[in-house]
């Protein structure tokens, strides 16, 4: 018992534990992203990825560029805030390529009372219709211009 | 273990290396400096929405959303005036086709309140992710690493908005990502391009000429359950004491 040293036992557990810990810096190497804490507790990469894909709405400005006719039209008339893929729906493959890809013709029928369908829930400024009474069953567009929508001559504007 | 000077002046590089190399996961802050130059959130104006679920429409024509999913959606509220905490919200298909008409009531407002995910700066759902899988970009966007996702809905139960779900086929968390892929491309969101009466914009509060700045001090704006202390980045113009 004499020959009995504690540091023996301890150099064993030490010896244990480098193992260990060389063994989990090797796992981590393997495991962890290369890019995990770039800018915090994530994958960095994740952000780039995110931003890559390509959008389906060009855009108001990418519309104008072409169409500057219908956009002054539209700068006109109480429809001058409302984009034009609100209503003629995501084209941002027609933008790309105008003469193979060509936007649907619109339904107005469908359209003009997604918004000016009356109800008491919608803002009591904001213009509304009942259209059976309103319009007789005649179209939309057989009054008002969708891009400027102000009867010519008069009527509401 | 007897260790001399010389051993521990070798030791110490070595164990300083190994420890530098455990904190490289932890969080620093961001080079990047477009990244940085921005700080997204959302203004959504009560008295201009008119419920007509373009932006529903829009969402999940950008975004390739699943049927019965949303990223956002649109409630109408019906609050009488002898009711003012429980009022009666409909939501049919997340107001993806519009509302049903509604009659006038005598004692009691409509409104409609267009939902989506507040991109908090405080973010309860980046706080629970046990992977790091969801968290909050330098310019202010709540972002899911979907590649990352385990898809254990921790981050679902999280967001006190209600904003999550599990996607039905990747089997991981999903959510509105503020259009990350428009706004990095000087685009606006597929919403606010497709809201007709301007009730939705997207707002950079680090840039000085944003309208949003103005409008902040001028009108009366909240965010939805600022007693959670969130951050939220949602501001909606007009809010009803009784929009939960």
């Amino acid at each position: 018992m004499k020959n009995f040293r504690d540091s023996e036992h301890l150099l064993r557990f030490a010896f244990l534990f480098a193992m260990l810990f060389v063994l989990f810096l090797v796992a981590r190497h393997f495991v962890v992203p290369k890019s995990f804490g770039e800018y915090g507790h994530y994958r960095g990469a994740a952000i780039a990825e995110m931003a890559a894909p390509q959008p389906h709405f060009a855009g108001q400005s990418a519309c104008e560029a072409c169409h500057t006719d219908i956009a002054a039209k539209k700068k006109t008339g109480m429809h001058s805030g409302v984009h034009c893929e609100a209503c003629h729906g995501p084209l941002a493959r027609h933008a790309a390529d105008p003469a193979s890809v060509q936007p649907l013709k619109l339904d107005t029928a469908v359209l003009c009372v997604r918004c000016h369908a009356a109800s008491a829930a919608k803002p009591k400024n904001f213009p509304q219709v009942a259209a059976a009474d309103h319009s007789g069953g005649l179209a939309c567009e057989t009054c008002h211009h969708p891009h400027s929508p102000a009867i010519q001559g008069g009527g509401a504007k | 273990m007897n260790l001399n000077r010389r051993q521990f002046l070798v030791l110490v590089p070595v164990a300083a290396a190994a420890w530098q190399y455990v904190l490289a996961g932890t969080p620093q802050d961001a080079p990047n400096y477009q990244l940085t130059e921005h700080w997204w959130g959302m203004l959504l104006d009560i008295t201009k929405c008119i419920g007509c679920g373009n932006c529903v429409r829009a969402c999940q024509a950008e975004n390739d959303v699943p049927d019965e999913y949303f990223r956002t959606w649109v409630e109408r509220y019906l609050r009488t005036d002898w009711n003012l905490t429980t009022p009666e919200v409909i939501s049919p298909d997340g107001g993806k086709e519009g509302f049903p008409a509604a009659e006038e009531v005598k004692n009691g407002m409509y409104f409609f309140v267009p939902k989506m995910c507040n991109h908090c700066a405080d973010s309860p759902c980046t706080q629970v992710c046990p992977v790091g899988a969801t968290f909050i970009t330098p310019d202010g966007v709540v972002l899911i690493d979907q590649t990352y996702c385990l898809g254990c809905a921790y981050c679902v139960q999280a967001c006190p908005y209600g904003c999550r779900y599990i996607h039905p086929t990747k089997h991981v968390a999903d959510k509105c990502t503020l259009c990350y892929h428009r706004i990095t491309k000087g685009l606006t969101t597929a919403c606010c391009e497709n809201c007709p009466t301007g009730a939705r914009q997207l707002v950079d509060l680090k840039n000085p000429n944003d309208p949003i700045h103005a409008f902040l001090k001028t009108h009366d704006v909240h965010v939805l359950k600022p007693e959670m202390a969130t951050g939220a980045k949602a501001f909606y113009n007009g809010l009803d004491g009784s929009v939960r």
